[in-house]
């Protein structure tokens, strides 16, 4: 699905920013197709997905999984690529595309710190200068990222307004983006921010479905499942694993949103509930806002879900019934994630651990086929993990 | 007939816009100030609407925004305080906030009370020009009400034209690469930005802003542009005052030339 010539879906994109990126955000609109689609640029980008990140993903049949649900459930995992998320899939495509611009100097935002990585991995592999923007909370949450950043030479800068969580980085990095035009590249990690970015992160990403479809006609002999879950933060991996699917009325395509301690208790992330349209971040889409159009501070124990917009394409699906969407708590997640862990030997992320919540809130038929999209391992989080495994056993 | 065009008709130099968010330092400061300034020789209020997460304001400028709104400051509040303030002055006075802003307030009540309340322009430095021009154009013709968009160092020739084209009142140059309240003076570099892009052949007036904060950097900027907008300087005079009318004379003072009332 392709925005139009301003970047909307539906009613939801565009570009909504100063002046001051205007020269930046009309060379990327009016480049980057023409880039990406190039031969050359095809090519680097496929042989460094294969060789580096290590792609294909592998679509895993959850036996066991399956079994629990009486269906049948397999795993796209995104865990294990290079860094551990679908994060990396998008800044290998950035970092070419940076590189194709000839920008010096890259800066990124980063909550649950895995966009941080994948950028600061992409930037140490091209020698390229990296700054990455972080809430002073999730610093401290996420801190094995912190130290993995630091190790591949990225500087990592505490954003120390607001919630001092995602939304806040964010705005952190675009601050920097405006005061630095012309030498440097903006790495966004979501299918946020101003048109192209939703799009072009979405092209980067699209490879998680791309490769679904082969994969799933080798299992079960069809390309076509019946229903696609993943999680959605900024909504870059749901992005990915719906993207060639989005035509197809008979896919269900379910996006889980974070509900934090509960929808309705002050502190969740469930922006298409919650939330109403409005702009945020050069976008125009659903966030989490009072009516006098300040933005609340979202939360959640994922610190990738813990944002208050989704992506304009989300909105769109979400709004014109395309996609539907579900949430979990906080507790719902870990819930899920210690249940991989136990019968599939796999920690998930906690992002991804909320995909794996609704499985236990829907129900399926014996013979449906069902992807959740695996989008990052659970490393980071074991801390969390921790010192929250006693009130589950 | 618009206070800003009516201005501009009758002074093309040394115009001097000064910033202040609505609700800072004390939620019902806005009259105060605003007529401090005017009586001080100012010629144009800006008056902020603090917002949650700017992104093109600098620590400064945040930092009153958020103690703005923790002092309980809102779009309505703002609207009934200007309202009060335009009852004692006839200075053009212009609104600068996000779109969000506007939007969640509905676009067309937000303009239409601006005219109401005695605002004369707007300045909403992320909603698109196309957008503007689309649905909002006619509406601002109708009511009079001025627009204006920045113009920064790398805006290209063409879009100088567009914009140019938009733009109702006065055009803001910022003065360089940065977020509000930078590093603060001019640079020769910057000069010769100033210089390039005031000589554009501009329909209306410039203003230079960001980073202006003192008698000299404003003697700059008005040397190439009809004047200048001091904001984050203004804003930390402020922050330590004891007395807002002695401070805002005596800020205002530094900074204009002798001979001007
Ligand atoms: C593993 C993982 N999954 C999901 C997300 C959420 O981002 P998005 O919604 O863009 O996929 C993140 C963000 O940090 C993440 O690290």
């Amino acid at each position: 699905m392709t925005p139009n010539k301003n970047g909307y879906y539906g009613k939801f994109g565009g570009a909504y920013i100063p002046e001051m990126l205007y020269p930046n955000v009309k060379y990327l609109k009016e480049n980057y197709l023409k880039i990406i689609q190039s031969d050359s640029f095809q090519k680097e980008f496929k042989s460094l997905l294969k060789d580096y990140v290590g792609r294909p993903s592998p679509l895993y049949f959850a036996e066991r999984l399956s079994k629990k649900y009486d269906t049948n459930i397999y795993l796209k995992r995104e865990d294990l690529n290079h860094t551990g998320a679908h994060k990396i899939n998008n800044t290998i495509g950035q970092i070419l595309l940076a590189q194709e611009l000839g920008k010096k100097r890259i800066i990124a935002e980063t909550g649950a710190g895995q966009h941080g990585v994948a950028t600061a991995t992409v930037c140490a592999l091209m020698g390229l200068e990296c700054i990455v923007y972080m809430g002073e909370v999730d610093i401290e949450r996420q801190a094995p990222n912190v130290s993995r950043m630091k190790m591949l030479g990225a500087e990592v800068r505490p954003a120390k307004s607001g919630s001092r969580t995602l939304k806040d980085a964010t705005n952190e990095a675009i601050r920097d983006w405006i005061a630095h035009p012309v030498d440097t590249h903006y790495i966004i990690g979501s299918v946020v921010g101003p048109h192209p970015y939703p799009d072009m992160v979405a092209l980067f990403q699209s490879v998680i479905s791309e490769e679904m479809k082969w994969q799933l006609k080798e299992h079960v002999g069809r390309e076509t499942p019946d229903s696609i879950i993943a999680c959605v933060g900024g909504g870059s991996n749901a992005a990915g694993a719906f993207y060639h699917y989005l035509k197809d009325d008979k896919v269900r395509l379910i996006a889980v949103e974070a509900a934090g301690l509960g929808i309705n208790t002050g502190e969740s992330a469930a922006t298409s509930v919650l939330g109403s349209e409005g702009v945020i971040h050069g976008s125009r889409t659903l966030l989490m806002q009072t009516d006098d159009g300040q933005i609340i501070e979202p939360y959640s124990i994922s610190a990738g879900l813990d944002y208050p917009g989704i992506g304009p394409l989300h909105a769109h699906l979400i709004k014109t019934g395309r996609a539907e969407v579900l949430s979990a708590t906080d507790d719902e997640a870990l819930q899920a994630g210690y249940l991989l862990s136990k019968i599939e030997g796999i920690i998930p992320a906690l992002e991804s651990a909320h995909a794996l919540a609704a499985l236990e809130m829907m129900r399926f038929a014996k013979d449906e086929i069902v992807v959740v999209n695996l989008s990052g391992r659970g490393d980071k989080d074991l801390a969390t993990y921790i010192k929250h495994q006693n009130r589950f056993e | 007939m618009n206070r800003l065009t009516k201005l501009f008709a009758e002074k093309r130099e040394n115009i001097l816009n000064i910033y202040f968010t609505a609700g800072y330092p004390k939620l019902d400061d806005l009259v105060e100030i605003g007529l401090a300034l005017e009586r001080s020789g100012v010629d144009i209020l800006e008056i902020g609407i603090p917002y949650s997460d700017p992104l093109a304001d600098g620590p400064t400028i945040q930092a009153s925004s958020q103690q703005a709104l923790k002092n309980g400051m809102n779009v309505r509040l703002l609207f009934t305080q200007v309202e009060d303030l335009r009852k004692h002055t006839e200075i053009p006075i212009i609104l600068m906030g996000n779109f969000n802003q506007v939007m969640q307030y509905g676009e067309n009540q937000f303009f239409r009370k601006c005219k109401e309340v005695g605002v004369d322009g707007v300045i909403l430095p992320d909603m698109p020009t196309y957008v503007y021009e689309e649905q909002f154009k006619a509406l601002f013709e109708e009511l009079d009400l001025g627009i204006t968009f920045l113009v920064a160092p790398q805006t290209e020739l063409e879009r100088l034209r567009k914009i140019d084209e938009l733009t109702r009142g006065f055009v803001y140059v910022v003065s360089s690469a940065a977020i509000t309240g930078g590093v603060g003076g001019v640079t020769d570099a910057q000069e010769a930005y100033f210089e390039r892009i005031t000589s554009y052949g501009w329909h209306h007036p410039t203003l230079i802003g960001f980073g202006i904060k003192d008698a000299q950097s404003f003697a700059k900027a008005c040397k190439y542009a009809n004047g200048a907008i001091i904001g984050s300087a203004f804003i930390r005079a402020l922050a330590d005052s004891q007395d807002l009318s002695e401070t805002i004379s005596d800020f205002v003072s530094e900074i204009l030339p002798q001979d001007s009332p």
